[in-house]
This record gives C-alpha cells, structure tokens and sequence, in this order.
C-alpha cells in the first residue's frame, strides 16, 4: 500500500512540493512570458507555398512575412505595409502596352501591374542554410549523407546565419508556386491571373525531368514575365488581366519570401531522410520562428532574434480603447517570448487542461458548452458563473464563411430546366428548412441564419432580410405560404398534380456517423412539413466530389470560407463561368444568370462604395428570387481566454496575430497553483479500503495456517 | 534449430505477401486514390491537374494489381502494388502522404509506446498472476468468490471507461498528475503513471481469470500434493512450485505480445496524447495515408510472427521435452 502511495506521490517529490502536481510543463518554464496553446491536427506543410489549411496559415502565418497584412484592429478589414515602404504601385496597361488611369472600365484592361519595394535591412531568422565559412563560402553545401549521420533536427547544426531579405526571395517564391514538385494548391487559380506562371510550369516539368527527385531545381535562372526583380528591393507582378482582389493575395504566406539557399540546403543528401525540408523547417523573417518541431507531440514558436522590428498599432476601431486594445500602442512586437503548441487531439483533456490553466484560450465543444455558456432571456450568450468565478473570458465573432444548401441547377426536377414551377419549388422549401431551429439544435445557438450569400464583414452585406423567405426581421414566412407556393409549382400537398406520384428529392451527401444522421433525420423533417419526402443519398466523399462534378448531385450541402474580405470572395460562387460541373470552378450550384453574371464582372472591378453596393444588393435581390441556395447559415465563433491574456481581438483575416498577444505571467502562476492544489482525501480513502480488504485476507491466511498446523 | 528457424522465416514470407494483399484491397476498396488526392489538397481551387500532379508525385498514378498499358512481367511489376510492397520486404517504408520519413517516424515513436507497453506488460503480468495465485489460495472462500465477482465486473466494462474515469478522478477532480501529455526524460514519468495504472487495471479482469484457470489445473496434480506432504506452507506452494509449472502456458502466452509491444496501442496512445505508434496507425487511417498504414501493417503482422517464433523457442526453453525440429 505505501508503495502505491508513494507511486502516487512520486511526481511531486520529484518536482518539487510547491509545484501543482499535475503540471505538464517542466518546472524552469513556470513564470515564463509564453503562450500556451493547442493543435488538434500535425500540420501537413509548413512550406509556404504549400500551406493552406488554417491549422497549417496559424504557423506559417507567424514566421513568414508576405508583403503586406491586415491592421490589427480596424475595421472593416485594412491591408497595410508589413515588409513593404509603402503600398503597392498598381498600373493598368491596355492591349497595346499602354498605361492607363486609374478607373479605367475592366474591359480595357489587358494587364494589370503591382510595383512593390520592400525596406532594407530586414534580415532572415538563424539558419544553418545561411552559416558561412570564415572565406565566406556557404558552410553546409556539399554535404554527404555521411556529414550529416549525427543530425536529427534542424538545431543539431553547430553553426547557423542569416542574409538581408531582396526582392529576389519574393520573385523566387512566386515561381515556386508554378513549380511541378511543390504542387501548390494556388497554381492553377494564380496561372489565371499571373502571366506567364502556367509557361513557367511547363517549362519546370521539363527541366526537372533531367534531375533526380531530390536534386535541387534551382528557380533562379527561369525568369518569366509574371513577377521580375526590378531592384535589390523592389519587384514587379504583372497579372494578364484585370484582378483588383489580387492584392489581398499579397497578404497570404503564399506570397512570403523564400531565399533559395534554404531550398539549395534541403536538398542534400539524407536531409529528406531527416524530414529535413521547408514543409518541416522554415527559414522565414517574421516575428517567430520554430525552434521546436515535434509535430507528434509539441511546437514551439519562439521569439526570431533578427526579427526586424514592428510595433503595435497606435489606433484601431471605436471602443478599442475602452476595451484595453490600445494599452501596448506602439510597444515593439512580439509581446510574448515563445508559444507552445501541444498536439491535444481529444476534447476531454483539453478542456480540462484549459480549466486548471495550462491552456490559454479555448474553444467550447458541443459537450462543454452548458458548462461554459449560457443564455440570457434576450438569447445574448454570456459565460456560466464558474467560468466568470475564474475571470475567464467569452470572445465571439461572426466566421467570415457560410454553410449552405445547394440545388444542382442542372438537374431537371429542381433546377433551371424546371423553369418557374421549380424555382417556386425551391423558394417553398427555402421557407420550410428553419435554420433558426437549426441553429439552436445543432450549434447551441453559434451561428445567425444567412440572408444572403454575404457574411457580416464582408463589404456588400447588409443587415436586411430575405423577403422571399422572411415576412419581417426574424419573422420567417408560414408554411401556409409556402405550401402555396409548392402548390403553384405544381405539387399541391407534396403530389405531381399530373399525375398524382408524391414529390421525391434526393439529398446527397458525404456525412457519417450519429451526428450526421440526426441532423439528416431533422432535414428529412423539414421536408416533411410540406409532404415532400426527401431520400438521403449517402455516399463516401470522393463519389460525392465526383457526384458534384459531374452535376449528379440534387440537393446539397458545402460552405466556403473567405480567402480575402471581398464580397467578390463568395459571389463568384454563384457565377455562371464558375460552374463545377464541366468546368470545375466553385460554383457548386451550377447556377447561372445572365443578369447576375454581368453584374458580377462589373462589381468584381469596382472600388467599395455605394455604387458598389447598389450592385451588390441587386445580385442578393436576384439570388433571393432565384434561390439557387438555401442560405444556410453563418457560424459564429466562440472562444474562452483566461483572463492573464491580454489583446485579443478577433481577426479573421490575419493569420498572424500571434505577436500582438500579451501574457501576465505571473498572474497565471498564481491562478494554476490556487486551482490545481491536489486533492488528498482519497489517498487516505483509498488507504482504508485496501486495509478492509487486506485485514479479512490475513485473518483468512492465519487460520489457513494454523488449520494445517 | 537454425534449420527450423529458417524454414519458419520462409513460411513467413508468403504470409506477409497475404496481408500485405489483403490491405491493399481493403484499403482500395474504400479509397480511391483520386480520394486521398482530394483528401490532401483539400477542397479549395482543387483542378484535375492538381489531383494528377499528386498522384505522380506519391506514385498513385499506376494501376493497382494489373498494368494492362504494359506486356509480359512488367503488367504486374510495373503496378502500384508491387512498387508499395517489394520495398517493405527490406523494411524501406518509404515517405507518408505527408513527405515525412516513415522508418525514421517509426523509430522516433517507438519509444514513447514502450514507455506505456512495457511498464503495462510487466506490471500487469505481475498483478495478473498474484491476484490469480491469491484466489487460488482462498478458493472455496468468500474472499474467492468475491474476487471472482469482482474481476468479472472488471472485465465486463470497457477500456474506455477507464480511461474516462482515470482521467476524470485522478487528473481532473483529484488532480494528481496531468490528464494526458508526453515529456522526455524524467519528465515522461509523470505523463506515464495514469495510463499505466488505467490499463494495467483495465487487463486485471481478463488476465488475472486467465491465470487462475491455468493454476487450478495445476493446483490438482501429484506435485503439489508432495509439496504439501512435505510441510511447505501454502504460500511457498503456491508462489514456488505452481508458478513454475504454470510459468508454461504463462510464458509462451506472454512471448508472443512481447514484439507488439513496440506497435503500443492505438486507444490509451490517441486518448493520453502518447506520440507512439499506436496513435500514428490512427492518424494515418484517419488520414487515409496508405503508407503509413500498410507499413504498420506489415510491421505488425511481420512482429507477430516473429512473436509466434519466439513462443516456440520458448518452449524448448522452459520444457526441455519439447525439441524443435
């Protein structure tokens, strides 16, 4: 029994009485100025030209640095300088090479350029691609796999440089995006617009041919005209058409800068044995860098030496002040020393770890969330009162993405071919399909039902509603009205009034499991309101994609999620060009409108405004009529921080936030040891229990025995 | 012996070639590689290209079983199934889907399942067999019944229940050690103690019944019959001259996990947050990373046989009778 006891205790003696004993972090971090943080998922690339997912951007974001990112704090969404003087030039150019003014109608635009300098004296973090000899020849070329057997990770290296960051790292990365053995996921959307980049590919394919998988592909000699160094700080993209939305690409990690000699040190031999490679272990100039890569278990982001400096906004929004959002105006940035990542990929322990303080900030699961949130009569969510009894925080925001259901526009029952009688159809069973209720069942209130096809955030959307589906704010139109609707489509009662058959829709989708099906059985009951009966074709994803492309699917669910705050960012998914079927754009709808493709290629080219604006609240005019999608709904973010963290400010756009995050060390110390004292009791509890159990053993033994004597 | 071994390795050969034919049906049953294309590249601005760029690039672009595109042998040797799976036989996992090295992420998490596995396999093996031995020696008493009643509960209720409620009592309402986590060194000792404690008694139940079944066959022969005429005491029977004769079945049962220890387990690893291998075989199925998968497979199935070798050496070990032939 001691023993068991002392197993118990053991982890205190040996961490030091005074220390919480279930403290994950080692002992010599306690006080320190980092932030602690989850990843549920290993990051599949680091490499900047590869990274896409959020979970991926939430690294890259922070140690690479694109020409330009968004401001903190305004809003509406602001692009600003980050490694450039200034913004960038943009010149339009006409078919015949010459330049035009600004304004100038879309059509005549033929090229578009974006003349960008960048400041000097920015400087890479430590990396052993850049350690020179005392000649000055690069330390770490030409090495053999044997050079290298006693290498595990990147900090093995004794030596370690770094080099002013050029234009020429910005124009290298573009052309990487073009390259055949990086599979970029932006190059066939970025081939559209950047000239050249598409010959820049084929081009690659060809000259990686002659070399083996992992010999270097050096970029630097394949120059093309879609992106040219113009100075040692300056550079110049030139776009085939007319894309004003391209520059917020120029915020994206996609468009980081990537010296080549970090590309040139990866790959030597055995460094892809080592997973030493730029998915793994960037070279970038931002705020931090990854000093720690276990994606198994830890990330750690720590404070990048070089880092060129950069300090905290001085103004933001109304209310930023009030809020404590200005205390650190105009402090240098990063605010915090390091961030650790620990992969948690259950939900259990990482909502515990957030409550005992050794996470900073949490989401709220389905399963936590009566523990976390509760709602006032108003339906205004606020936090429980244990949560606020821990100072913790409530931070919500409206997600720049959507979720909505889709009819497949080519489909004859429901789509254009059915004329008005379908698109009466489609305007009924918009009416039918509550997503208030939705909201409130599934998403535990997280999320307002969609009047359009524009988020809150985006410019163009507006605080309306549908009139097709509402009769008021809030106030969604009876099912009387929609039955008569469905009625005029010709199915009075859910039957063809031809000929009598019940009116069947099929909804197909790729979603498994216990959750999937009880959201399916509450959609199959919303169908049900108007006696339409809605079979569920559940399929695996990739017939579902192929279903998709194809135009096979009837009705659908998919969402998107902003790439930049334009309302171009989410129309185009509803543009006739951007078809998925046969043409395999994101217009997962098929949908097609002449009017309202015109309208879109003309707001694709204007500035906001109020002409913008007209011309967005006709295409929603058109969209509500034509109701190619039930609106769905916008999900609404919760998240929980403790209340030692400080500047947190929801930012949708910006995926590098991390270095504007203040961290009261101390604060925290003293709330993890007065939360996580151990509970003794049960030892002595325990303790007694084994007594009872052992006492009548021993009693038993000892008659044993004297019974053979 | 040698003679026997060798044939035994060569038996094992068709076997791997089995399952390795075996996953690689089930696996394509249920993906495509157009899927796992899709799957990596996401859903954004993915064009056909991309998915026949990635294909290429991790070597789907081939026909599984069959290349009609070619004659005579290379039909069958220029197929994904052949390119996947000659390699293995050298133990050359290749890359995952992901770019990382497979052999090295292998070794690199090895470590962290023994940590679990081998302190559970002991540990558990030693409270496996006293609680069986201790029954024994209260058979026909309440205490035995008690404990049979008592581990029939434990076998009755699922591991994930102890895992829910280690973590709930011990790391959440008691909070003796942190519910879940990894660290190096003396560190790692902290993270290892609950899962340990958790799945040493989630296997009480099972193996301790398993033991004592073995030891009441024992507990009936001639021997132990002369060693109480002798006037040991019970105790010294039971722990002396049972456990020995019953070490047999103990041992060989024992022998043929102890390879597998090193693949560790794939619900403790995924709930604790242990970066071994059983967590990345479910990480890769998750992934639907073929190449993960099929190498843990291989490496599974290529452990257990040599498990099963071990257990026959065994026996010539621990019963001289047995001769190898």
């Amino acid at each position: 029994m001691r023993n068991w006891i002392f197993a118990l205790l053991l982890p205190a003696l040996l961490s030091g009485c005074d220390e919480a004993w279930n403290n994950p972090y080692p002992q010599e971090d306690a006080g320190s100025n980092t932030l602690y943080t989850v990843f549920e998922e290993r990051p599949k690339h680091l490499d900047p030209a590869r990274s896409y997912s959020s979970n991926e951007v939430e690294f890259t974001g922070q140690i690479y640095e694109p020409p330009l990112q968004y401001h903190f704090l305004k809003r509406p969404y602001a692009l600003e300088p980050l490694t450039t003087e200034g913004m960038p030039a943009v010149r339009f150019w006409d078919a015949a090479g010459r330049e035009l003014p600004a304004g100038s109608p879309p059509e005549t635009i033929a090229r578009t350029t974006y003349d960008i300098s960048i400041r000097p004296g920015i400087r890479y973090q430590p990396h052993p691609a850049f350690a020179v000899l005392p000649d000055g020849k690069p330390r770490y070329f030409g090495l053999a796999a044997q050079d290298i057997e006693a290498i595990g990770t990147l900090g093995d290296f004794e030596y370690t440089g770094s080099r002013e960051l050029t234009a020429e790292d910005y124009v290298y990365e573009i052309k990487r995006l073009a390259s055949p053995r990086l599979n970029s996921p932006i190059f066939g959307l970025m081939s559209e617009y950047i000239e050249g980049l598409d010959e820049l590919n084929r081009r690659l394919v060809q000259a990686g041919k002659g070399l083996s998988k992992d010999a270097w592909l050096d970029l630097r000699p394949h120059d093309f005209p879609g992106a040219q160094a113009t100075g040692k700080y300056s550079f110049r993209i030139t776009l085939k058409t007319h894309y004003p939305q391209f520059i917020y690409w120029l915020a994206m990690p996609f468009f980081a800068p990537i010296p080549w000699e970090a590309e040139r040190f990866y790959a030597q031999p055995g460094m892809a044995e080592r997973n030493l490679n730029l998915d793994w272990f960037p070279a970038g100039t931002g705020p931090f860098m990854l000093s720690e890569n276990d994606p198994n278990r830890r990330m750690v982001l720590a404070r990048n030496p070089n880092f060129h400096g950069e300090t905290y906004p001085v103004e933001g929004e109304a209310g930023d002040a009030a809020k404590g959002l200005l205390a650190d105006a105009g402090k240098p940035l990063p605010l915090i020393e390091r961030a650790v990542f620990t992969l948690e990929k259950e939900d259990i322990p990482q909502w515990n770890k957030f409550l005992q303080g050794y996470y900073d900030a949490s989401g709220i699961s389905s399963d936590n969330f009566d523990q976390a949130v509760q709602f006032s009569p108003e339906g205004e969510a606020d936090l429980t009162p244990d949560m606020k009894d821990k100072g913790i925080r409530l931070v919500t925001a409206v997600a720049t993405s959507n979720r909505y259901m889709g009819f497949n526009m080519k489909d004859p029952l429901i789509g254009q071919a059915g004329g008005e009688a379908a698109r009466k159809l489609r305007q009924a069973i918009s009416i039918a399909v509550d997503y208030e209720e939705f909201i409130s069942i599934f998403l535990n209130g997280r999320g307002i039902a969609a009047q359009g096809a524009l988020p809150p955030g985006i410019f163009g959307y507006q605080e309306d509603h549908n009139p097709v589906v509402y009769a008021g704010p809030g106030k969604r139109r009876s099912l009387a009205e929609a039955k008569r609707l469905l009625n005029e489509a010709g199915y009075p009662n859910g039957r063809n009034a031809k000929t009598g058959e019940p009116l069947v829709l099929y909804f197909d989708t790729a979603a498994t499991g216990p959750d999937a099906k009880s959201r399916l059985d509450w959609l199959i009951k919303q169908f049900r309101k108007l006696d339409i009966q809605l079979v569920i074709r559940a399929t695996d994803y990739n017939r579902f994609q192929d279903k998709m492309l194809r135009g096979n699917a009837q009705i659908f669910e998919w969402g998107w999620n902003a790439d930049y705050p334009d309302p171009e960012n989410f129309l185009f998914l509803l543009y006739g060009p951007n078809a998925k079927a046969g043409r395999n754009g994101e217009n997962a709808a098929n949908y097609g409108n002449p009017e309202f493709d015109r309208l879109f290629a003309q707001m694709k080219g204007m500035a906001n405004g109020p002409e913008r604006q007209q011309v967005i609240d006709r295409m929603t005019a058109i969209l509500r009529e034509d109701a190619p999608w039930l609106f769905g709904f916008f999900p609404k973010g919760f998240s929980l921080q403790h209340a030692w963290v400080g500047n947190v400010k929801p930012n949708l756009m910006a995926n590098n936030t991390l270095k504007y995050r203040r961290i009261d060390a101390a604060f925290r110390e003293r709330s993890r040891a007065e939360w996580n004292r151990p509970v003794l009791w049960p030892l002595g509890v325990g303790a007694i229990a084994l007594l009872a159990l052992v006492w009548p053993a021993w009693r038993q033994y000892r008659r044993h025995e004297e019974g053979r004597a | 012996m040698i003679r026997y071994i060798l044939r035994r390795l060569l038996y094992a050969i068709p076997i791997l070639i089995g399952v390795n034919i075996i996953t690689f049906f089930l696996f394509f049953v249920v993906n495509t590689p157009d899927n796992m294309a899709r799957i990596h590249l996401g859903v954004k601005h993915v064009t056909p290209e991309a998915i026949e760029q990635w294909k290429a690039e991790h070597g789907y672009d081939k026909p599984l079983f069959l290349n009609r595109e070619q004659g005579g042998l290379e039909s069958v040797t220029d197929t994904l199934f052949v390119d996947r799976s000659l390699k293995l036989f050298s133990l050359e996992f290749g890359k995952a889907d992901d770019g990382r090295d497979i052999a090295r992420d292998i070794r690199t998490r090895m470590w962290p399942s023994l940590a679990i596995a081998l302190p559970v396999f002991v540990i558990g093996l030693m409270a496996n067999v006293t609680a069986a031995l201790l029954m024994i020696f209260y058979r026909g008493t309440r205490l035995e019944y008690a404990g049979v009643v008592g581990l029939i509960a434990l076998m009755s209720i699922s591991s994930l229940f102890y895992i829910i409620a280690g973590q709930y009592f011990v790391a959440r309402l008691w909070q003796w050690l942190p519910i879940s986590g990894y660290g190096g060194g003396i560190d790692a000792f902290k993270f290892i103690l609950l899962p340990v404690l958790v799945s040493v008694a989630a296997g009480l139940g099972s193996g301790a019944r398993w033991y004592r079944t073995i030891f009441l066959e024992e507990i009936g022969k001639d021997y132990v019959r002369t060693a109480r005429a002798k006037g040991l005491s019970e105790l010294r029977v039971l722990f002396r001259h049972v456990l020995k004769n019953g070490m047999i079945p103990i041992l060989t049962g024992a022998v043929v996990v102890l390879p597998l220890l090193f693949t560790g387990s794939l619900v403790t690893e995924s709930f604790f947050g242990i970066p071994g291998l059983g967590s990345y075989t479910i990480d890769a199925i998750r992934a639907q990373d073929f190449a993960i998968v099929q190498s843990m497979v291989f490496l599974g199935s290529a452990l257990y046989i040599l498990g099963l070798l071990l257990t026959d050496l065994s026996y010539t070990l621990v019963d001289p009778r047995v001769k190898l032939a």
